[in-house]
């Protein structure tokens, strides 16, 4: 499948549905209930959205493919997240963190791809973005929180910003596949993100980093060593059991 | 021959299974119906969020209704552009939510934006009327309800939020 739009879609997908899967790993484990239950609230809509991409990725593949194969059959090599999303959650702090930059990331790329001439891909972005509303608000308020809050909750975030910083600039790379555009600027995106991200640390009291080198390779299916993990438990039901069914 | 406003009708007990007073015609999320032929029906309906487990189920029962009014080939197709608005919602469904214990959705209105503690819209409490309520949790028990708590008569409840 040499199609950039069908690999662009499995990008998407896929950052979605990881970020999805290490969310719900809080799911009983959150600080306190109600924020337990939003931030497994939030992974059941990026499963979603990985969900309306795979079975639109499906569809360009033909054949047999469906949205359960591309999640559950590729292995590590072929999926195509970028690499904050795989990272572990570390603290709820961290995790709160990851998901600020992830969806102010969504957030501005949705804005513009809403108005792509790939009509499918505008329609997702379309649903997708009424969401994507709610977590960006959600997750920028607990940084704030957090970030301006006790001693100790400050020293956690500033780890955090130093953790994770050096995993956002690949979110501003273009992916061979992403070449076409379909309708996003990426460095359009990447001030905006930039803007908000400056913004809200700011009221956080946070700084930003000074980090300038940035990881890659996710993106292009070169990942760290926590993204196998992550499949082999995802995966080994339909690996096990092939093609089982509820 | 069973035509569109026999079908129309039909959805009108077709409930929505995580709110079972609400039709999915209440929900406002059946968008078109097609009849075909004597055989062949087509309904477009579009999800309320991306990831709400519901939909495979409406879908079934959908499915259902219409394979007991004697079509045999019914497809039921989703869509995601217009994307699903509460304001979708009918009046009665607004009642009946309310009666229910849960909070209807205000009009859609300008705090739907990215930007960080914004004053919330009031939310009128359904078991006291009282609006001096106030957010407990933007997240609820489903994709579609926020938590709310009413400062007078002290009861938490479910809103049904603007999207
Ligand atoms: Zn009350």
């Amino acid at each position: 499948m040499h199609d950039p739009l069908f690999h662009y879609c499995l990008f998407l997908a896929d950052s979605a549905l990881i970020l999805g899967h290490r969310n719900s790993e809080w799911c009983g484990h959150g600080p306190v209930l109600e924020q337990d239950i939003a931030l497994t609230n939030i992974a059941l809509d990026l499963i979603g959205q990985a969900r309306n991409l795979y079975q639109y990725a499906a569809s360009i593949q033909g054949g047999d493919a469906t949205e359960d194969t591309l999640a559950y059959l590729r292995d590590e090599r072929a999926y195509k997240n970028c690499l904050l999303v795989e990272l572990p959650n570390g603290h709820w702090g961290q995790t709160v963190l990851r998901q600020f930059f992830f969806s102010t990331y969504q957030y501005y790329l949705f804005q513009q791809l809403i108005n792509s001439t790939d009509v499918q891909l505008a329609a997702i972005a379309e649903k997708s973005l009424k969401e994507v509303t709610y977590h960006v608000r959600w997750s920028s308020e607990w940084v704030i929180r957090l970030g301006d809050g006790t001693e100790e909750s400050k020293q956690k975030m500033e780890e955090a910003v130093d953790n994770l910083w050096s995993y956002t600039g690949e979110l501003f790379v273009p992916a061979a596949y992403e070449t076409p555009g379909f309708g996003v600027d990426l460095n359009v995106v990447q001030m905006q993100w930039q803007q908000k991200v400056a913004a809200i640390l700011d009221e956080a009291t946070l700084a930003l980093s000074q980090q300038g080198w940035m990881q890659k390779g996710g993106k292009e299916g070169t990942h760290t060593e926590h993204l196998g993990y992550i499949l082999a438990e995802m995966q080994s039901l339909q690996r096990t059991y092939p093609g089982a069914r509820w | 021959m069973v035509n569109e406003a026999t079908i129309w009708k039909l959805f009108e007990n077709i409930f929505d299974p995580e709110v079972p007073v609400l039709s999915i015609l209440d929900l406002g999320i059946v968008r078109e119906v097609h009849v075909k032929s004597k055989q062949e029906v087509e309904v477009v309906i579009t999800p309320t969020y991306s990831g709400c487990p519901a939909m495979d189920v409406i879908g079934m029962s959908i499915r259902m209704a219409l394979l007991q009014e004697g079509f045999t080939q019914v497809q039921v197709k989703q869509v995601l552009s217009p994307a699903w608005t509460t304001d979708w919602m009918s009046e009665s469904g607004k009642q009946k939510l309310k009666a229910y214990g849960i909070a209807p959705p205000n009009h859609k209105q300008l705090v739907c934006t990215p930007d960080a503690f914004q004053e919330e819209e009031a939310v009128q409490c359904p078991h006291c009327g009282s609006y001096h309520t106030q957010l407990v949790s933007r997240f609820g028990s489903t994709a579609c309800k926020a938590l709310y708590q009413c400062n007078d008569c002290q009861e938490p409840f479910d809103y049904f939020k603007c999207h």
